[in-house]
Parts: structure tokens; sequence; C-alpha cells
């Protein structure tokens, strides 16, 4: 994958980040921060649930992307930003909420401006989601409404989880992308019944999944995403009559791709539109 | 003669049937031909006529598409450097389809791909022929297409750009490199009937383009039309390079290197080295084809890089032979 901005964007959503700490915690002070700004699409969304009101500054202009971003209403009620020093720290944070992955040279410099910065790793599987809500509610201050969110989010968790018998199903995306082992999308398809096609085929991570592999894997059920507006030989792929022969005959998910990407609550609503989906085949 | 003809022929026919039996899905040889003609085998079949058979025809037919318009147009200007995709026609017939697919023409009708991409090729090889014209010289020819490769490559990328799709301007290369992975029948449809019907086009100026060689003079005293050959050469080479680069992408130096590596064999008269170039295209972009599923199974190699990898050093070795020819 190379080229441009906006197009690795989405997938670096998916893939999201890699190492790296939480940075020097803002998070044990006694002071709640005041003004916070997020920089990455997923902690975007987990500070817009958490904050108090007038807490949160500024999201990532990613929140408002209706095919990326879980919340884009909300996100319209703040200020975006796009990742850069300048921006972020001319916005005056006490707080900056970040990934580990996204914004590194951003991160550095803010860092050295004597802001605050909390990095967020991206979370792989289900069991993560909950204690991260926790964290980022501890940097917020905000830690009694973080509890409540994850003891929320686990319940939704355990009344979702299918005991059906697993079947075949595949992620598939433009350009012959699917997630293997080790992704939030194959524990999701883990969680609602469901063997990844893409994990039996070897891929840890995100990878393509040529398409004759993927006819042969013969899967009951194929979950693609909401082509976005103008042509793509990318997309191309998701028509063509080989995967629509497939579709005859195995179950088609079409699910907002949104609520895969973060360690959100709206993770909770992929399970929910997956398990019906199980329910649906024999 | 005949046997080169024959060996060609052969020689395509093989790397056909490669093209359909090597794949990742790693199906064996018995398979693969029961489910190709007789159906049987669940999603073998699937793989072999929706997936595989197209990518070999596509591969087939935009071969000699490529090889045969390089044998016409060096013909028609008398000038071995002559090749679609050095001198922007390629690259021309590329801006033609990703605007058809840009502004949504397209999806609306499908024969808009096809036709915006031959409409590209056409106004680039008119544009050469004005400017490179009979006595235009290798180069001024040159010269021009770089000018027209440049133009056509730029406002590409800026259309692509330009798309609400993210996608689309990560497949700047695509359009630039070719390549079949994960074409379709319904490519095959789109393309095949243009890139036959110019071929045909093509392969009926022979005659012409063999009185040629002796210059316009003798040739028009021979009776040849050259008002006539010329609509001919236009014509047939956007038809052909127009509808395969619509459907694969631009692919270079195939109609440099095969016409080049033929003449030897059949002689450099138009008329034999036609149908022997269309042959030795086909091989060709099989063969590069298959190398892309060969060398990285998994990246999907562009099949430009292939082709370019053969064509540049052979394209630099017919300067340096220019080079000592003119001093």
């Amino acid at each position: 994958m190379s080229g441009s901005r906006r197009g690795s964007d989405r997938l670096a959503a998916v893939l999201c980040l890699a190492l790296g700490g939480a940075g020097p915690a803002a998070a044990e002070t006694a002071q709640p921060p005041a003004r916070v700004v997020s920089m990455n699409l997923c902690t975007d969304q987990l500070a817009m649930l958490l904050a108090a009101p007038g807490q949160l500054v500024s999201v990532s202009h990613m929140a408002t992307d209706p095919l990326s971003s879980a919340m884009v209403e909300a996100a319209q009620a703040y200020r975006a930003n796009h990742g850069q020093a300048e921006e972020v720290y001319m916005m005056r944070p006490d707080l900056v909420l970040a990934g580990t992955y996204t914004s590194v040279a951003a991160v550095d410099l803010l860092r050295q401006l004597g802001v605050p910065v909390v990095q967020l790793p991206p979370v792989n599987a289900l069991s993560e989601v909950a204690p991260q809500i926790r964290e980022v509610a501890v940097a917020l201050g905000r830690a009694a409404e973080g509890e409540a969110l994850a003891a929320r989010f686990e319940a939704g968790l355990a009344a979702l989880s299918s005991d059906l018998p697993p079947v075949s199903a595949a992620l598939y995306y433009p350009n012959g992308y699917t997630a293997g082992e080790g992704t939030l999308a194959d524990d999701v398809l883990g969680h609602t019944g469901f063997r990844n096609v893409g994990a039996e085929a070897g891929l840890t991570g995100g990878g393509t999944l040529p398409l004759e592999r993927l006819v042969m894997a013969e899967p009951r059920l194929i979950v693609t995403s909401t082509p976005y507006p103008g042509a793509s030989r990318s997309e191309e792929i998701l028509a063509h009559p080989a995967l629509a022969a497939l579709r005859r005959t195995a179950g088609v998910a079409v699910t907002t791709d949104a609520d895969w990407i973060c360690g959100t609550p709206a993770l909770l609503d992929a399970m929910a539109a997956m398990g019906a989906a199980r329910e649906a085949l024999p | 003669m005949k046997s080169v003809f024959f060996l060609l022929a052969l020689l395509v026919a093989a790397l056909f049937v490669a093209s359909l039996l090597i794949g990742p899905a790693g199906i064996g040889f018995g398979d693969s031909l029961a489910a190709l003609f007789r159906g049987e085998g669940g999603p073998v079949v699937l793989v072999m006529r929706e997936i595989r058979l197209p990518r070999a025809i596509l591969g087939l037919l935009a071969g000699a598409a490529l090889g045969l318009s390089g044998a016409a147009m060096q013909g028609y200007l008398r000038n071995p450097l002559a090749e679609p995709g050095l001198i922007g026609v390629s690259a021309s017939a590329a801006l033609g389809a990703v605007i058809a697919l840009q502004t949504g023409a397209a999806a609306a009708v499908a024969l808009a791909l096809p036709l915006s991409a031959l409409a590209g090729a056409g106004i680039a090889v008119a544009l050469i022929l004005l400017l490179a014209g009979p006595r235009g010289g290798a180069l001024a020819l040159i010269l021009a297409g770089i000018a027209i490769s440049a133009l056509a490559a730029a406002l590409m990328s800026l259309v692509l750009n330009l798309s609400p799709n993210p996608f689309a301007g990560m497949e700047i290369v695509y359009w630039m490199m070719g390549s079949l992975a994960d074409r379709s029948m319904t490519h095959v449809a789109l393309a095949a009937p243009f890139i036959l019907g110019g071929g045909l086009v093509l392969l009926s100026l022979g005659r012409g383009l063999d009185a040629l060689t002796l210059g316009e003079d003798a040739a028009q005293s021979l009776g040849v039309n050259l008002p006539r050959l010329r609509l001919g050469v236009i014509l047939g080479t956007a038809a052909t390079v127009g509808a395969a680069t619509a459907v694969a992408g631009a692919v270079g130096f195939i109609g440099l290197v095969v016409p080049h590596l033929l003449r030897r064999l059949v002689g450099a008269r138009p008329s034999a080295l036609l149908p022997a170039s269309a042959l030795g295209g086909a091989a060709m972009l099989l063969a590069a084809d298959i190398g892309t599923r060969l060398i990285a199974p998994d990246a999907d190699l562009k099949l430009g890089v292939l082709t370019a990898l053969v064509g540049a050093p052979f394209f630099l070795q017919l300067i340096w032979s220019m080079r000592r020819v003119e001093a």
C-alpha cells in the first residue's frame, strides 16, 4: 500500500498504530484537564463519549468522515484538527490524546513544547476495549463515567456473543484487502459465530487475499464495505462476476465500516449486525 | 517464414494455457481443465471461467493489440522508435479511460469506457502524425511523444487526485504501468470488439505499408492512397491501443521490442511483420502476466514493470545503433 494520504488514512485507521507506551500521565494529576484536543479517529470517539461538557476542544477531521467515524453528528460540534502540531498547539491544550502511530512527528513536537500527550495503542481484540475506555477516562479525570461506559460495553459484549456453531465468513474490501488473525474484525467474527476465512488463509493482521483463493474458500458469508463516491479500480473487485456468483450462494452483509475500525461501543452495533447475519444462516 | 508463424502461434498457445493453469489458488492440471471445459468442480469452475479465462483472453488480445499497433506505426512512420507507449498514445488512452470512469459516464453506459479511451488514443496518434509526419524524423517523433506523454500523464494524475474516491489517487501507478489482475468477462466483452476490429484494419494496411517502404512518391505511383493509409493507421491504432489500455492500463515497450525482434526473422516487409508482431505481442504480454504471478503472487506486480525491464535496454540499444548509422 502506498500513495495518497487520504486513501491510506482509512487503512491506517483500520490497521492503526504501532508500538509505544502511554505518555507521561497528565492522568494522575488532581486537577482534570480543561482543554483537551484529540488527534486520532479512535481517541476522538472515546473522548466525545467520556469528556465533560466543554472539556473537549477539538477532534480530528476524520471524526466527521461518515465512512470512517461512527460519531459524525457528535463530531460536528467540535473544531476539527488535521493532526498538525502547529494548529493543535495554538488551541492551547492541557491534554492531547493521540494514537501511537498517527501524527508521530506532531506528537514529538508537542511534547517538546511541554504539552502533555497521552498516546493510545490500537485495540486488536474486543477484550482490550474496556481497559482502553477506562484509560482514557482516567486521563480525562472522568474515571466514574469511564467505569460506567466500560461496564455497559462488557455487558453488551456478553449479551451479543453468539454460541452458534461457527461458519466461514470473509471480510472483503477494495483491492482484495481482508483482515486476518489478530485483528479487531477477526475477533468480532469469532464472537458472533463465524470463522474468518482470512485468518484461515494464514493472514496475520491485514493483507490481501487473491479473489481466486476467496472463491476456493467458499465462505458462507461475505462482509463488504460501503463504496466511496467516484469510481476506482480498487473497488471494482467488489463487483467482479466471480464474487457476484459467490454472493448468490453465500449470505452478504454490507456493514458500516465505521463501526469496525475503533475500539469503541460502536463495535456492539457491528456485533449486532453480524449476529443477525449469523441467525439468518442455517 | 511459414515456420516462424507456426512457432509463434505455438508459443502463444502454450503461454495461453500456462496463463490458465497458473494462479494463487494452486489448482491441479486435471481439475482445472475439467472445470474449464466440462464445468465440474464447484468453486474451481468459477475460478477458471470467471477469473483466469478472462485474464488469459485479455492478455492475448491486449498483447496482440500493442504488438500490431507498434509494427503499424513503425511501418507508417518508417521509424523503429514509434511505439504506442513511448509516444504517448497509451497514456492518452489511459487519460480517456480515467475521464470516462471519473465522470460517471462509464457507469451510465459501459461502452463509454473503451470509446473514451479510443478517442484519447486517436487524438494522440493524429497529433503524432501531424507533428512527426513522414518528413519529421526520429527526433521530432520522440520529442512530440515525450510532450504528449507528459501532458496526458499529468492530466490523468490530476483527474485521479481530484476524485472523491481515496482509492483513485493510489491507482495512478496502475494506469501508468498496467495490470490484468481481477479482470472479468465484462472487460473482455468491452475490449474485444474494438481490438479485433482495429486489428483487422491494421492488418489490411500491410500492402500499402510495403509500398511505402519505397518512399511516398513510389508508393503513390504504385496506386497507394496515402490519406486513406494514414486514416487507417490512426483509426486502427486508436481502436486497438484504446481498448487494450481501457481494460489493462498502459503497458509500454511491447510495440517496440516485438517488431524489433521479429524484423530479423520475417524480414522488414510490413505485410509480414504486422501479423507476426500481433502474435509476438500476445506472447510477450502473456509471458509478462505469468511473470507477475510467479515473481510476486500477492503483491500485484504491474505488467509495465516487467515489459520495461525487458524493453528499456532494447530502446537504449536501438538509440545506440541509430547513433552509429547517423554518425
